[in-house]
């Protein structure tokens, strides 16, 4: 089962979403492409929790639930974040994040 | 011992009529400002009269002469223990003796303001700044101690530049009234260094214990020396140096004669009661301390009033405006009192000249502020100031011509006209004790009838002038002033000085000496008549004759260049070997040391503008590579 796997496989796969994820915010330009890297990164974290409940504290459920927790937070976040996406596609007529630098000022 | 504390009130109704008038002023209507002025400045008159009378008559000369009362003193400032100034009232024959003379001559100018001055724009401010005036002066000769003193003197430069640039729109009145302020202000530095030399060494302040006479107060200076010179001496010449400014004695005496770019007024006040006696006075305050520590300075101070007295004598008697012949004369007075005051012994007879010193100053401040007032009269009525303009005038200003008639015979030093006894008596003093200042003192006396008489017959006789209106007497408000100084000028020199203002107090006996008053109305005489001859009618003759002195003429109608002496020396050697290296060292090193920083600072901060873009992901990448750089760290260490 899942036990036979050893820890450090888990944190590969997690370590290497998490700096795909900051990666790809910090590189690329479109809104919803960098909403994508932001899932990718809760989700290496998701992973995280998920694993460490499991291999150290078998019979506590804490870890499963923030899990849980953060899933649900971050599709709160994606829907608020597409709803500003698209007012901005309606005021620029694009999402390229470098545009959109009237309030820098 | 009567109570005298009530004395402060005379310095203190100007100051509060000067804030009033200077605040509300504007909203008066009318001469009411200038009434109101008026009735200060003569409440202080009646309150300096009575304090004359109860000085002199009632607390009178107990044994060992007029003693100097304190009737009012107060720490003012108090920096150290030994570092404490007082203001206060200091109540002695000169200093009561000043205060008559200043109220009269002051309330007269503010009589014959409302008449003068009547419908000019800034009326009120103009009274304001006479009350002013004559609150400087008045603290100035109550003083204390020489620090009250030299606070007072600086508000009568102050006040004097004021009143020269009233009419602040005419150039001329602006340059005359920084001319004046700097050049005294210049003097002053000297009177500053003076005053702390003096109380460096003797630890105070004050006149009672400076001139208390016994001079131990001094023992302490007598080693110290600068340059062969004793200290002391140096002190005295310095503080000499102030009252010289003020007094425009030579070679200060430059602003004066273009003080008269003020109101007439104003000239009347400045040359006769206040500012221009101040110079005199300060000698004779610190007269004591002069005979007894330097008798080296005291003679300085003789020989500047001797040669300041001919030399402005001399110029006198080429000029045209009868406003500068005028401030030519106070001048030459003043350095006959500064001379009597150098010539002076202490004590007794010998001290004849301080009291005739104070004496002329009493009689001066009389003829010569008619004298002014009777010139601003004549300038009302004909609108010029030239001499070569006037003609005539007798027939229509008769009050005038009479008031003036009095005025010309006073300063020429007729008897028994004022000018003639305090004259006389500066005579005696300079031929006891110096021969070359006697006789440049009589010469004066000659020239000063000859300059004065020109004046006098030139405007009021001479050839018959077409005036484009007919002059007219001027009103009563300001012939009254005229009459009552005319009726002073003829009494004064009847006032026994020698009786009630000596050298220590004590009063002495004086004789008329024929000897000396003879030649001295003779050679008076003498002056007039030629004045006459020259004058009277019209004629050719003085054109010839300052055509055949020629180059000498051309001098002293220059005024033997002073100004563009002292104009060269500051334009082209200050300000190009002086003042231009350190402009340029302030504007680009100072300046420029500043300017790199504020430089840097702004390039800099453009610079670290740019960290803050707005842009996330720009942020995220740097919080994201310091949280690696961190781990990294934290991963090394902890290994």
């Amino acid at each position: 089962m899942i036990q036979d796997i050893p820890i450090q496989y888990f944190l590969i796969v997690s370590t290497t979403m998490f700096f795909i994820g900051v990666c790809g915010f910090i590189i690329r330009r479109n809104l919803i492409t960098m909403l994508m890297a932001i899932e990718l990164i809760l989700n290496a974290v998701n992973i995280n929790f998920v694993v460490f409940n499991k291999f150290l504290f078998p019979h506590q459920l804490q870890g499963h639930f923030f899990a849980l927790i953060v899933v649900a937070i971050a599709a709160a976040e994606a829907s608020v974040a597409i709803a500003l996406f698209i007012n901005i596609y309606r005021r620029f007529t694009n999402i390229e994040v470098e545009n959109i630098s009237e309030m820098k000022y | 011992m009567t109570n005298y504390a009530y004395t402060i009130w005379i310095p203190l109704i100007p100051v509060f009529m000067f804030l009033i008038l200077g605040l509300f002023g504007m909203k008066m209507k009318g001469s009411l400002a200038g009434i109101l002025g008026t009735l200060g400045l003569l409440t202080i008159t009646v309150l300096s009269y009575f304090t004359a009378y109860l000085y002199f008559f009632k607390t009178g000369e107990p044994e060992g002469g007029f003693q100097a009362i304190t009737a009012y003193n107060i720490e003012w400032l108090a920096f150290t223990d030994t570092l404490r100034i007082h203001m206060g009232v200091l109540l002695d024959p000169i200093s009561v003796m000043m205060l008559v003379v200043i109220t009269t001559v002051s309330l007269m100018v503010h009589i014959y303001s409302i008449g003068y001055m009547k419908g000019e724009q800034g009326f009120q401010r103009f009274f304001a700044f006479l009350s002013l005036f004559t609150f400087s002066m008045l603290g100035l000769v109550i003083a204390t101690n020489i620090f009250q003193m030299y606070i007072f003197w600086e508000l009568v430069g102050v006040s004097s530049f004021l009143l020269i640039g009233f009419y602040y729109q005419k150039p001329s009145a602006v340059a005359a009234s920084k001319k004046a302020f700097i050049v005294t202000r210049f003097a002053d530095f000297g009177f500053l260094v003076g005053i702390l030399i003096v109380s460096y060494f003797t630890g105070t302040f004050d006149f009672d214990l400076l001139t208390s006479g016994d001079g131990n107060i001094f023992q302490t200076i007598g080693a110290a020396s600068f340059m062969g010179v004793s200290a002391i001496t140096w002190a005295l010449l310095l503080i000499f140096m102030g009252g010289a400014g003020k007094s425009a004695l030579f070679p200060f005496h430059i602003w004066l004669p273009d003080a008269m770019e003020g109101p007439t007024p104003v000239s009347a006040l400045i040359h006769a009661a206040t500012m221009v006696v101040a110079g005199v006075y300060l000698v004779a305050r610190m007269f004591v301390v002069f005979h007894f520590q330097a008798p080296g300075a005291l003679e300085v101070v003789g020989y500047v009033g001797a040669f300041t007295s001919l030399f402005a004598a001399v110029i006198a008697c080429t000029q045209f405006d009868i406003k500068r012949i005028l401030a030519f004369s106070t001048l030459s007075q003043i350095g006959y009192m500064i001379l009597a005051l150098g010539v002076s012994e202490y004590g007794d007879e010998a001290g004849v000249g301080y009291m005739a010193s104070m004496f002329h100053l009493f009689t001066h401040a009389m003829f010569k502020a008619l004298l002014f007032l009777g010139a601003g009269s004549i300038i009302h009525a004909v609108h010029n100031n030239d001499l070569r303009n006037m003609g005539n005038l007798r027939k229509y200003m008769p009050i005038t011509f009479i008031t003036f008639a009095i005025a010309w015979l006073a300063i020429c030093g007729i008897p028994p006209f004022a000018g003639f006894w305090s004259k006389d008596e500066i005579l005696v003093a300079a031929f006891e004790k110096n021969k070359l200042i006697f006789f440049s003192s009589v010469f004066v006396a000659g020239l000063t009838a000859f300059y004065m008489s020109r004046l006098f017959f030139s405007v009021f006789f001479g050839k018959k002038q077409h005036y484009h209106h007919e002059p007219h007497e001027s009103p009563l408000v300001m012939t009254f002033p005229l009459m009552f100084l005319a009726l002073a000028s003829i009494v004064a020199g009847f006032v026994p000085f020698h009786d009630l203002i000596t050298s220590d107090g004590k009063s002495f006996e004086t004789h008329l000496n024929y000897s000396i008053a003879i030649p001295s109305v003779a050679i008076a005489v003498l002056g007039m008549f030629i004045a006459f001859l020259l004058y009277y009618k019209e004629s050719k003759v003085p054109d010839k004759i300052s055509k055949s002195l020629g180059i000498f003429y051309t001098a002293t109608l220059n005024k033997f260049y002073f100004d563009e002496i002292y104009l060269f020396v500051t334009r082209k050697i200050l300000f190009n070997c002086v003042s231009q290296p350190i402009a340029w060292f302030d504007r680009h090193v100072i300046d420029g040391f500043m300017n790199s920083i504020a430089w840097a600072i702004q390039k800099s901060s453009f610079k670290m503008r740019d960290l803050q873009s707005g842009q996330v992901q720009q942020y995220a990448f740097v919080f994201v590579s310091g949280a690696i750089i961190l781990v990294l760290c934290f991963a090394y260490w902890l290994n």
